[in-house]
């Protein structure tokens, strides 16, 4: 037996930001429409909103023991108090993504390679604040793209909302997707 | 989650499930179809999803006004022949205690699924293996039970089923061990062909051929057959100490001894049979891991890097099953040992029947504690390497 290489994503920001369903559709995009091997879990405070909030899909082609995240590769904060308590655990040359209307300061930026995106911006341009979780999205698969097929994670994303969502929400995803294509350039 | 739109069972192939959900989904497909139930943090996704899911498969759900309430309905239920489950957390656990007792003396298979969580009181709502004592010793009296540790959300499917299967088996409350980071990970399930599952049902008298005339109903087998109610045997459904007919008027030292000496013996004796343990790394190893529950899952991460990196010659066990303790497996696997290391979520609880089984096979136990959360990687690798320089 013996170690696989995992690929480790952390989202954190404070509950009622839908952190926890990012999470949730990407551990299945993953795993059920992607073939590969997934652990998803999340951490949250006692409180419904508000609170801190954390969700995290370990990724790996091998066994995943050890099921959450030692190493991030990619943290996307999205509250200063998530940004603050994670930080650390994001390796160096790890893809940071920020809200900057949340974040008003990153501590060693220059270990990072940084994408401020202004998820909650977005979001109120598609007309509900309730999908920035899905503008997260969507600008997250533009940073792991060779991970993961757009189409499985489209259509997890379709079989995780409301029916009466599905189009907001894959015009949210849309958004963020192109935001970060738009606005910055990706290294390989 | 796909069903099969004829039964509505889950098709077998690749699920991507919480644990809660697999295990309410073994449970389903063991028979289980009454659930009684009462929210506590961490546990409440079982009984959500049972809620869901039993009306659909032809079950029958209900919430009740406790936890007492909810353990009691599950003697009722089993009576009538039908497979029962509930799920709680820590503070719930040491309520359904009592029931657990009138189960273990009446000999009635229920599964109860406890999703621990820090304690004591209300403690937390995070992780932990505070109650793997509580499992063994938390009933009044004597009479042995088997409780089992899942590690992953496919344990919590299959160790769901392998509880019903035990409880039918032996007659007997089983417990199913869990813990808040094995209840909410996600992670793949396989579900296999339904016939490939194993399913388990209690022996009755009607299976040996035995009359209602000549049916003893704590006799003929060290398991005594069991009778359904409303199928015309007669039995005396109380938990005082009896004789195998059921009398508990003409008392002796005898016929108590023989009574309570036989429940416990019947799940001690067989340990051989129930109790299970996995191991890597066994030939030639100094030192030994041993690990269960979710801890096993950081323990198999650290041991793969003390071998790799530091080629520091570690064994690994991980218990499946905590309760009844398997001693004799665990002896007759192991080498003779420098230093075994004991990481659990609790300030060192099977580190203690782990001392004796091993008392002249290592020079030293050491427990690596964590409480609220996973031990991380480090956490149990910086104590192995301190312990060891």
């Amino acid at each position: 037996m013996t170690r696989h290489p995992r690929f480790e994503i952390r989202i954190a920001g404070f509950g009622g930001q839908g952190v926890v369903t990012i999470g949730k559709i990407l551990g299945t995009a993953f795993s059920i429409h992607g073939g590969r091997n997934s652990v998803n879990t999340q951490s949250y405070g006692p409180e419904s909103r508000g609170g801190a909030c954390r969700s995290e899909v370990v990724v790996s082609d091998g066994e995943i023991n050890y099921p959450y995240v030692r190493k991030a590769d990619v943290l996307v904060a999205l509250s200063q108090l998530a940004l603050d308590t994670y930080v650390d655990d994001l390796k160096d040359g790890g893809i940071l993504v920020i809200d900057p209307q949340a974040i008003k300061s990153v501590p060693a930026p220059e270990r990072f390679r940084l994408y401020p995106v202004p998820t909650l911006a977005i979001a109120h341009e598609t007309g509900d604040v309730k999908y920035q979780n899905t503008v997260v999205l969507g600008a997250l698969y533009a940073f792991i793209a060779d991970l993961i097929r757009e189409s499985d994670l489209l259509e997890t994303l379709r079989e995780s909302v409301p029916p009466a969502t599905v189009d907001g929400n894959l015009a949210a995803f849309e958004k963020g997707k192109n935001f970060v294509r738009s606005t910055f350039v990706l290294e390989k | 989650m796909s069903r099969n739109p004829a039964d509505h069972l889950l098709t077998p192939g690749v699920h991507y499930l919480q644990g809660a959900q697999a295990c309410a989904e073994g449970a389903i497909l063991a028979g289980c179809r009454v659930y009684a139930g009462y929210p506590i943090t961490p546990a409440t996704e079982i009984m959500e999803h049972a809620a869901h899911r039993l009306p659909q498969v032809g079950g029958r759900f209900i919430q009740m006004e406790d936890e007492i309430s909810s353990a009691s309905v599950l003697l009722g239920a089993s009576w009538a022949g039908v497979k029962a489950m509930t799920a709680t957390s820590s503070p719930g656990f040491s309520l359904m205690q009592e029931v657990i007792s009138f189960a273990i003396m009446t000999e009635t298979p229920l599964v109860i699924v406890d999703v621990q969580r820090p304690g004591p009181g209300q403690g937390y709502i995070t992780t932990s293996q505070e109650d793997v004592m509580q499992a063994r010793w938390g009933h009044h009296g004597e009479g042995s039970i088997i409780a089992l540790s899942p590690a992953s959300v496919q344990d919590m499917f299959d160790f769901t089923v392998e509880a019903f299967n035990l409880a039918e088996r032996w007659r007997t409350p089983v417990l199913l061990m869990a813990e808040e980071t094995v209840a909410h990970m996600r992670e793949r399930l396989v579900v296999p062909p339904l016939a490939d599952i194993r399913i388990v049902n209690r022996i009755t008298p009607q299976d040996l051929g035995i009359a209602p005339e000549s049916y003893l109903p704590y006799g003929h087998a060290q398991v005594p057959p069991m009778a359904i109610w409303g199928q015309g045997y007669a039995i005396n459904h109380v938990s005082l100490v009896h004789h195998a007919d059921g009398n508990v008027t003409r008392y002796s030292p005898k016929v108590h001894f023989e009574n309570v000496a036989r429940i416990h013996h019947k799940i001690e004796d067989n340990v051989d049979e129930i109790a299970r343990l996995d191991a890597r790394w066994l030939e030639g190893c100094r030192h030994l891991l041993i690990c269960y529950g979710s801890v096993a899952r950081t323990g198999i991460e650290a041991a793969l890097e003390a071998r790799e990196q530091r080629n520091i010659p570690l064994g690994f066990i991980r218990l499946k099953t905590l309760w009844p303790f398997p001693e004799s497996q665990l002896r007759a696997r192991v080498p003779d040992l420098d230093t075994v290391f004991v990481p659990e979520m609790n300030l060192g609880m099977m580190k203690h029947p782990i001392t004796e089984a091993l008392r002249d096979r290592c020079r030293r136990v050491v427990s690596i504690p964590s409480l609220g959360g996973l031990h991380s990687p480090e956490l149990i690798l910086s104590r192995i390497y301190e312990e060891l320089a």
